[in-house]
């Protein structure tokens, strides 16, 4: 036993992990496959924006960011979803989370990979980005918000892969963590958490060119929807490990996140009612954007369809969260929280950015619609995310699952 | 091969070092450092290049040249922190790309500012009958993209007792001036203080001290925060590679101003900075037939621009956002 602990190292570590995430049943490797297939479709469709340029996205001078942007947003919320398994876990000590918090910071990780991808597809030369490096490059920090949100992202991701890597490593050689080593880390990251969502909500709040986005709500607001979307894919892939996998999830655990998605959602829906009454009750210039969002605007009705779907499914779903009957129902619950990621997908993708492009500041209204080519690189990078995140997640289950065998074989034997 | 290539490269660099474009030695020196981290870099890389290129051995010479300079090109420093030897070397290299691209000869100069001038604009909506000769001489002036109609000015037309601009049309085609209705130019104000300099990233884009927010073309990642930034709509996009025909390119450009761009950087409005570092006029005030256009020396008390800010009725676009604009609106 001891012999074999002190041949586990940090090479045999990633050795191993490789391994595990690489080998599976044929099912396993037919998801991979596909996830393959589209993240080269998303690079066929990449390498065309590379060498014609942004000329192939729907995007103009007049809506500058597009589909790209508007991922990258919605995916900053999931990233910093993962502190609400955090926080109770790490900090409150609530054991119900531990088992699932690995997972949460899986899921930190993915989002923040596709934010960085989102952010580099959308670059004009995305060759020329180590102009950013500060000393090397001109790092233009702290005046510009968008250098804010590249130390806050990095910052995250270096965090949500320090702590479990530290975690895993010692489960993985069998040894118990020492909350000394990694609980100050955490602490920051639920900081962290909070700031990467208000950077990205400043990048926009910080233009007073963009009436629509320069509003104090804005931050959270987003805070709040990316607090209920993102555990609320969390509940969704909790319970797919749960059923698929040898590692269980308690109910408890998908129970306590259900409320919290629940809140969130609540609270979401109090504060789009807030911005509604702000925007039409004394209806002016500056409702402008928003009135092309919910009714359109001299013939232009391109986000009417996607916002109105968004809040319909926003209700249905924060309806069946609210009566604890349809909450604690598994079916109801789950198509809750299909429903709920997808509003919050159209919510704060399409409605957030795209509607602050309209009409231009010098007035001119010119609809966005996404080409082919940007749809097709926006599957790569979900594709590309949800490959990720099934490596992490494969070999992470292995080690727990062992760990866990062993852990307990261990205390009984004591 | 490779032997032979690399003399042909030093040749060909003289034979268009010897040429006058970069004759600006007026400018102040910036600080002459020594071999930083970064000059490191491009020392080292260019190493690698010569290397890399002894594999090529079926490339053509000018193939080889053009890819090498393209390489020297891309580790250059950001504009402002490179030294005047530095600036010179990069011109020479951007001279003869544009000779390869196509044969054409053009000076590139970076002139920077004068002391004591602060450049200022002022329209004057009584006059202007949007005939839109300034916009002809824009796009010519500054080599934009023809194929997209690239175009830093814009002519609203705006109907009698609606001072609102964004009431007004960008978009009109039709005899000029049209009955009961005014004309209200735009193109980028130069503000005194730039939303769009405090949004980029990498420092691309900034307040030269006469007052003209400038971009470094080669230093810009393209990431169009500047232009979601600008309250006035002032920035444009090279969505694709720009594409002027031969013919018509403006030989006389500034490395801060109409210099050929390429796709995925931003580009705007300079008030015609190649014209007016040498004491010209910005070619739409130049090419406006009714003298709706007054441009000058903020800082120089007989200007006419002074005389039209003490002795009109000005205003300013959307002052309310605190970017002072220097570009102002007036009436006879």
């Amino acid at each position: 036993m001891n012999q074999q602990t002190s041949k586990k190292n940090i090479f045999t570590f990633f050795r191993d992990f490789l391994r595990w995430s690489t080998t599976g049943s044929l099912k396993y490797h037919l998801w991979m496959a596909l996830l393959t297939l589209l993240m080269a479709v998303g690079t066929y469709a990449y390498t065309l924006q590379i060498r014609k340029g942004l000329v192939v996205t729907g995007m103009t001078d007049y809506v500058n960011w597009g589909l790209y942007i508007s991922n990258f947003t919605f995916l900053v919320g999931i990233a910093a979803a993962s502190v609400m398994l955090v926080l109770p876990a790490y900090i409150l000590g609530d054991v119900d989370f531990a088992k699932a918090v690995l997972i949460g910071e899986g899921l930190a990780v993915t989002a923040l990979i596709m934010c960085l991808a989102f952010v580099t597809v959308d670059l004009g030369g995305p060759h020329r980005i180590w102009h950013m490096i500060p000393k090397i490059g001109y790092f233009n920090w702290p005046m510009s918000m968008l250098a804010w949100d590249v130390v806050v992202l990095n910052g995250y991701l270096a965090l949500n892969l320090l702590i479990p890597f530290y975690i895993l490593f010692c489960h993985y050689k069998g040894q118990k963590p020492d909350p000394k080593k990694y609980v100050p880390f955490v602490i920051l990251s639920v900081f962290w958490a909070v700031s990467i969502h208000m950077v990205t909500a400043f990048l926009y709040a910080g233009l007073p060119s963009r009436p629509y986005w320069n509003n104090s709500l804005l931050g959270p607001r987003f805070l709040a929807s990316a607090f209920a979307a993102g555990p609320a894919l969390m509940i969704l892939i909790l319970t797919f490990i749960n059923d698929r996998t040898t590692f269980h999830i308690e109910g408890k655990t998908i129970n306590k996140l259900a409320l919290v998605v629940t809140v969130a959602a609540q609270i979401n829906l109090v504060m789009l009612g807030s911005e509604f009454f702000k925007e039409f009750y004394s209806p002016t210039h500056h409702s402008i954007s928003a009135t092309y969002l919910f009714f359109g605007l001299d013939g232009h009705y391109a986000l009417v369809p996607a916002i109105w779907t968004s809040i319909v499914l926003n209700v249905i779903a924060t309806l069946f969260l609210t009566f604890h009957k349809t909450r604690n129902n598994r079916n109801f619950l789950l198509f809750s929280c299909i429903l709920l990621f997808v509003a919050v997908w159209l919510e704060k993708g399409m409605g957030l950015v795209i509607p602050g492009f309209i009409p231009s500041p010098l007035g001119e209204i010119v609809d966005y619609f996404p080409t082919w080519v940007e749809i097709c690189v926006m599957i790569g990078v979900w594709a590309l995310g949800a490959f990720v995140f099934t490596l992490l997640i494969k070999a992470a289950i292995r080690i727990e699952h062992t760990y866990e065998t062993k852990y307990k074989k261990e205390q009984k034997e004591q | 091969m490779s032997t032979e290539t690399i003399p042909k490269v030093s040749d060909s660099n003289h034979g268009c070092g010897n040429n006058e474009g970069c004759g600006c030695k007026s400018t102040k020196p910036v600080n002459n450092e020594k071999m930083d981290r970064r000059s490191a870099l491009a020392h080292l890389i260019k190493g690698a290049v010569v290397g890399a290129a002894a594999m090529q051995a079926g490339c053509k010479p000018g193939d080889w040249e053009e890819r090498s300079i393209k390489w020297e090109e891309y580790f250059k420093k950001n504009f402002r922190v490179m030294s005047n030897k530095e600036r010179d070397e990069s011109v020479k290299r951007l001279v003869r790309l544009a000779e390869m691209e196509n044969g054409k000869k053009v000076e590139i100069s970076y002139k920077g500012p004068t002391k004591g001038v602060l450049y200022g604009y002022a329209f004057n909506i009584s006059k202007c009958k949007g005939y839109m000769d300034c916009v002809d001489a824009c796009v010519k002036e500054n080599n934009l993209d023809r194929d997209s109609n690239m175009q830093y000015i814009r002519i609203f037309e705006c109907e009698n007792g609606n001072m609102n601009l964004e009431d007004g049309k960008g978009d009109f085609y039709h005899q000029v001036p049209a009955e009961g209705h005014f004309y209200m130019g735009t193109q980028c104000f130069q503000c005194e203080n730039p939303p769009c300099v405090k949004a980029c990233p990498v420092g691309a884009t900034w307040k030269e001290p006469d007052g003209i927010v400038v971009i470094d073309y080669d230093w810009c990642i393209g990431c169009r925060y500047c232009q979601s930034a600008c309250p006035y709509w002032a920035r444009r996009f090279n969505w694709k590679s720009p594409t002027v025909p031969a013919a018509e390119i403006n030989p006389k450009q500034h490395y801060l101003g109409n210099r050929s761009k390429k796709k995925g950087v931003m580009e705007k409005c300079t008030f015609c900075i190649q014209r007016t570092r040498e004491g010209q006029l910005p070619a739409c005030a130049e090419a406006c037939p009714t003298g709706a256009r007054v441009f000058g020396n903020l800082l120089d008390p007989n200007s006419e621009i002074r005389y039209v800010l003490a002795n009109k009725k000005v205003f300013r676009l959307k002052e309310d956002l605190g970017t002072q604009p220097k570009f102002w609106y007036f009436m006879d």
